[in-house]
């Protein structure tokens, strides 16, 4: 029975989205998509068009982007707070060969995350992306020894400053320029294509890289520690 | 339809089929958490997908070529494929990676109550 209501479930879902999805093909670029191709270069200075739409057009939604991963990692920590009771076995201590390595792949990763997020207004890339990378390199340094302690201090102070300079920057633009988030007339929007350029788009993303990276790292941090005995912590 | 981009819209139905059909047809947790993953992956290539325009390239102004205007800096709006669904769905990822990270310590917790990954064990949040 439950079978049949999933079957029938499922194909009405798939013949819905089929009938949406002709409705929803390019027929090209409505007003506003014109606007933000169009005129995103010469309002924002940024090469990536979808790091000017992403960080000045649609600040506001980053902002409350950013706020949502932020509640999402905190909920997840908070369910996760207690010690879970579990019994499980006891980890295999990772060999010579992957703690060194781990050690010594750390710095690499952390600065190749820095350059996605410092480019972000350059190339394909920018602060969610960079903060993923810097997390990656926190959970192989925390798969090569589990019971190594992340800085916890540091992470959530740096976690806050970065959403605290975000919501200055945004104050900035409402200062200088009259609206929340505005970007011209805050910085210089410098030369086109170069590494100093897009006003104050590469400073709100690399804030944004350093809240995440710092967001995910915890997070890895509370889901590796989650199983253990419950009188810990 | 024929904009060149049926393939790519195709494949992002079938995930999100498929990942429907995990989450009403498994009894594993983790299981239906990964269905759950793979409707918002399927959803975001769909979504990519149908601003996508053949023969156009990516929306990074590099190139002088890309310039409607070069003194005034106007960008071709012919050249480059739409960039509103890229970023949409840039929030999107970074959104399903919160969301599955609390989906999953959901899962650790009701482990550790009823020590079983059944979902038809935990029949008090039956509706």
């Amino acid at each position: 029975m439950k079978q049949i209501i999933s079957i029938i479930a499922i194909v009405t879902i798939g013949f819905v989205l089929w009938q949406l999805v002709p409705i929803a093909m390019p027929s090209g670029f409505g007003a506003v998509t014109h606007h933000y191709v169009a005129d995103g270069l010469k309002d924002n200075g940024g090469s990536n068009l979808v790091t000017s739409i992403v960080v000045n057009y649609r600040g506001f939604d980053t902002l409350g982007e950013v706020t949502v991963l932020f509640l999402s990692v905190s909920g997840a920590a908070f369910v996760l707070r207690r010690r879970s009771g579990l019994e499980v076995q006891e980890p295999v201590p990772a060999s010579e060969i992957v703690q060194t390595g781990a050690r010594m792949l750390f710095a690499p990763i952390v600065v190749f995350g820095a350059y996605i997020f410092v480019h972000g207004h350059l190339t394909p890339g920018g602060g969610f992306q960079g903060g993923a990378v810097i997390a990656s390199g926190v959970l192989l340094l925390l798969l090569a020894n589990r019971d190594r302690a992340l800085p916890h201090g540091l992470l959530s102070w740096v976690e806050s400053l970065s959403g605290f300079g975000f919501v200055l920057a945004g104050l900035a633009g409402l200062i200088v320029a009259g609206s929340f988030l505005a970007n011209k007339g805050v910085l210089p929007l410098g030369q086109w294509n170069r590494l100093v350029s897009a006003g104050v788009i590469p400073i709100i993303y690399i804030l944004i890289g350093l809240k995440v990276g710092s967001e995910l790292s915890v997070l890895l941090d509370v889901m590796v520690h989650a199983a253990g005995d419950e009188e810990a912590n | 339809m024929m904009a060149g981009n049926e393939l790519y819209v195709a494949t992002g139905l079938i995930v999100i089929l498929i990942g429907f059909a995990t989450v009403l047809v498994k009894r594993n947790l983790l299981k239906i958490v990964i269905g759950f993953s793979l409707i918002d992956s399927g959803t975001n290539l769909l979504i990519v997908a149908l601003g996508f325009y053949p023969g156009r390239t990516a929306p990074i102004v590099n190139n002088p070529d890309m310039l409607a205007n070069r003194a005034s800096l106007l960008v071709n709006t012919a050249k480059v494929v739409d960039p509103v669904p890229q970023a949409l769905v840039l929030t999107a990822i970074v959104i399903g990676v919160g969301v599955t990270a609390l989906m999953l310590a959901y899962v650790v917790r009701l482990y550790a109550t009823g020590k079983t990954l059944d979902v038809r064990q935990f029949g008090r949040m039956k509706w």
